[in-house]
């Protein structure tokens, strides 16, 4: 049974698969190509660095971020692939059960001999798989580029490991917080703008956090969690607030469980 | 053997009236029709015997089982046709079916495209370009694609027309032969009196008549136009007549009672033309409605 939805489900999203995924090995490739007329103007650009206003490199995430360095440049790089997934993963979470209610397609589904549990899994796992498949590119997309655009400097791939590991419990994150909002709003007419919101807003709080100098929002928002400037800066996840997101992501699948398993499916009228 | 059982059913949605206190059985074998006009609660007895949402109150059990504990259990053996058409982005119509056969043990390709054939569907076409009646042609076969013993229709004719509704009641009578319980919600009570042998009536979220259809008609009124030029209307005025007038030279009343009474009388004077006939479900339902 869940097999069959899993099936159906990994069906419907192979497109936006394909295309997310192409987007963010783009992203990788075509963004750290630059990097070695970066290398070679190191001086010139470390000095233009510091013209820049703190406020501004903050919010960009680049405090104390060496641009000329290769791990240095993918973090920036990676900050992009990051807000990239976040909304992938996002848009998942928010319109995996609610698009069923806006196309009326939960009448159909829901009176097949399926419990909602089962409903729910197989569409959570197609999903997973979908944001798995991006991983992977991500992670191919980000060892070529290495690879081919390093300047001839070395770097720790053990740094680069760490980064692209965070990567699918970052997204687990954007995707099980869209899932358990879906649930709690009374109707969702349209996905997109919901998956955006979340994340793009999440990138946004990040930012303004590292403007303000503020810790608090740093406990809510995974861009600071897997903070790529802070893990390229000291080799190490900063491990309390990894504990966040994944209690984040615990509590709202078992949340999401919960209120999907016993609430009352919408019908058009 | 009940295939149907519900109890004081009560839904509310929020402090919105769903249903309330809604009580009826249904046979196994026979088709009931649920009837009553737009909002007056039949999709939410559908939708809450699906389990597709709770109740406020009350208990439902079908197939003897409690439909909320043995939804899954229960709903092998159930066909359903939401009043409102469906589809996914970009499916075609083979894949919904195959989609759906995918939820019951067994292969129903044989089935799947007997049914097509017979209610006349392009199987490879995509839904989201089907007009509408098409559109509920797929709903239709992918109702009763895995041989269901019991069949939830919910509003199933509209958009469809007068030859394929006529194709999709014998179809439904077809079904009904081999042993399977038809639940027939609808508004349109010439369509209920056509197929069903017994009918609920539902209005404001309550049951207000749950009776045979025959003996709904029997017990009732006769419809009575007689054309006489040269007699008053008065001349009928009798104590089992009601709704007695004139019309362009006819008159018409109902009667109730001895119909030997009112055909003595009428063999009394000179007629052009006399009809005595059954009243309409229509005209039978309409004081339910009208309150």
């Amino acid at each position: 049974m869940t097999k069959n939805i899993y099936v159906q489900e990994l069906r419907m999203k192979t497109h936006s698969i394909v295309i997310w995924s192409l987007g963010v090995a783009a992203i990788v490739i075509l963004y750290f190509s630059f990097f070695p007329s970066f290398a070679e103007e190191a001086a010139l650009i470390n000095k233009m660095m510091t013209q820049f206003p703190p406020e501004l490199l903050a919010a960009f995430g680049m405090t104390n971020l060496n641009i000329t360095s290769v791990l240095g440049f993918y973090g920036l790089v990676f900050l992009f692939v990051q807000l990239c997934v976040a909304i992938q993963a996002a848009n998942y979470g928010v319109g995996l059960v609610s698009i069923e209610e806006t196309e009326l397609t939960a009448d159909f589904l829901l009176s097949k001999p399926v419990s909602r549990s089962q409903i729910l899994t197989g569409k959570l796992l197609a999903a997973l798989t979908g944001m798995a498949i991006t991983n992977i590119v991500a992670w191919v997309a980000s060892f070529i580029a290495l690879a081919l655009f390093n300047g001839g400097q070395s770097y720790d791939t053990g740094t680069l490991v760490l980064l692209l590991a965070g990567l699918f419990v970052f997204q687990l994150f954007f995707v099980s917080v869209g899932l358990i909002i879906s649930l709690l709003v009374k109707r969702i007419r349209n996905v997109t703008p919901y998956g955006l919101g979340l994340g793009f807003g999440m990138y946004v709080l990040s930012a303004f956090s590292g403007i303000q100098g503020d810790v608090k929002l740093e406990y809510i928002t995974p861009f600071k969690h897997f903070d790529p400037n802070y893990i390229v800066q000291h080799n190490t996840y900063d491990a309390p607030l990894v504990v966040i997101s994944v209690t984040v992501i615990v509590v709202s699948l078992a949340a999401a469980y919960w209120r999907y398993i016993h609430r009352d499916i919408a019908s058009a009228t | 053997m009940n295939v149907i059982t519900v109890n004081n059913l009560t839904k509310y949605y929020g402090k919105a009236r769903g249903i309330i206190d809604v009580s009826f059985s249904v046979e196994e074998g026979e088709i009931f029709g649920f009837i009553g006009p737009n909002g007056a609660g039949k999709s939410t007895t559908i939708r809450l015997l699906l389990s597709l949402i709770y109740p406020t109150g009350g208990s439902a059990a079908i197939f003897g089982k409690d439909v909320w504990k043995f939804g899954t259990e229960i709903r092998k053996n159930i066909g359903y046709l939401p009043s409102e058409v469906f589809y996914y982005e970009g499916m075609k119509v083979i894949d919904l079916l195959k989609y759906s056969a995918g939820f019951y043990d067994g292969d129903f390709t044989e089935r799947m495209h007997e049914l097509a054939e017979y209610m006349e569907l392009d199987l490879k076409r995509r839904i989201e370009d089907l007009s509408y009646g098409n559109k509920k042609k797929v709903g239709i076969v992918q109702g009763l694609l895995h041989n269901p013993k019991l069949l939830f229709l919910d509003e199933p004719t509209s958009g469809l027309d007068p030859l394929m509704q006529r194709k999709f009641f014998n179809l439904i009578r077809e079904e009904n032969r081999r042993g399977v319980t038809i639940f027939f919600s609808s508004h349109i009570l010439g369509e209920v009196q056509r197929l069903c042998d017994r009918v609920g009536i539902i209005r404001e979220g309550r049951i207000v008549e749950i009776s045979d259809i025959r003996t709904l008609q029997e017990n009732n009124y006769k419809k009575i136009r007689i054309t006489a030029p040269d007699v008053e209307p008065d001349y009928f005025a009798l104590p089992d007549v009601s709704n007695l007038h004139a019309e362009n030279g006819t008159i018409k009343f109902f009667f109730k009672g001895d119909i030997n009474t009112i055909v003595q009388k009428i063999s009394g004077i000179r007629v052009k033309d006399v009809t005595i006939e059954e009243p309409t479900l229509e005209e039978i339902f309409m004081h339910y409605y009208e309150r």
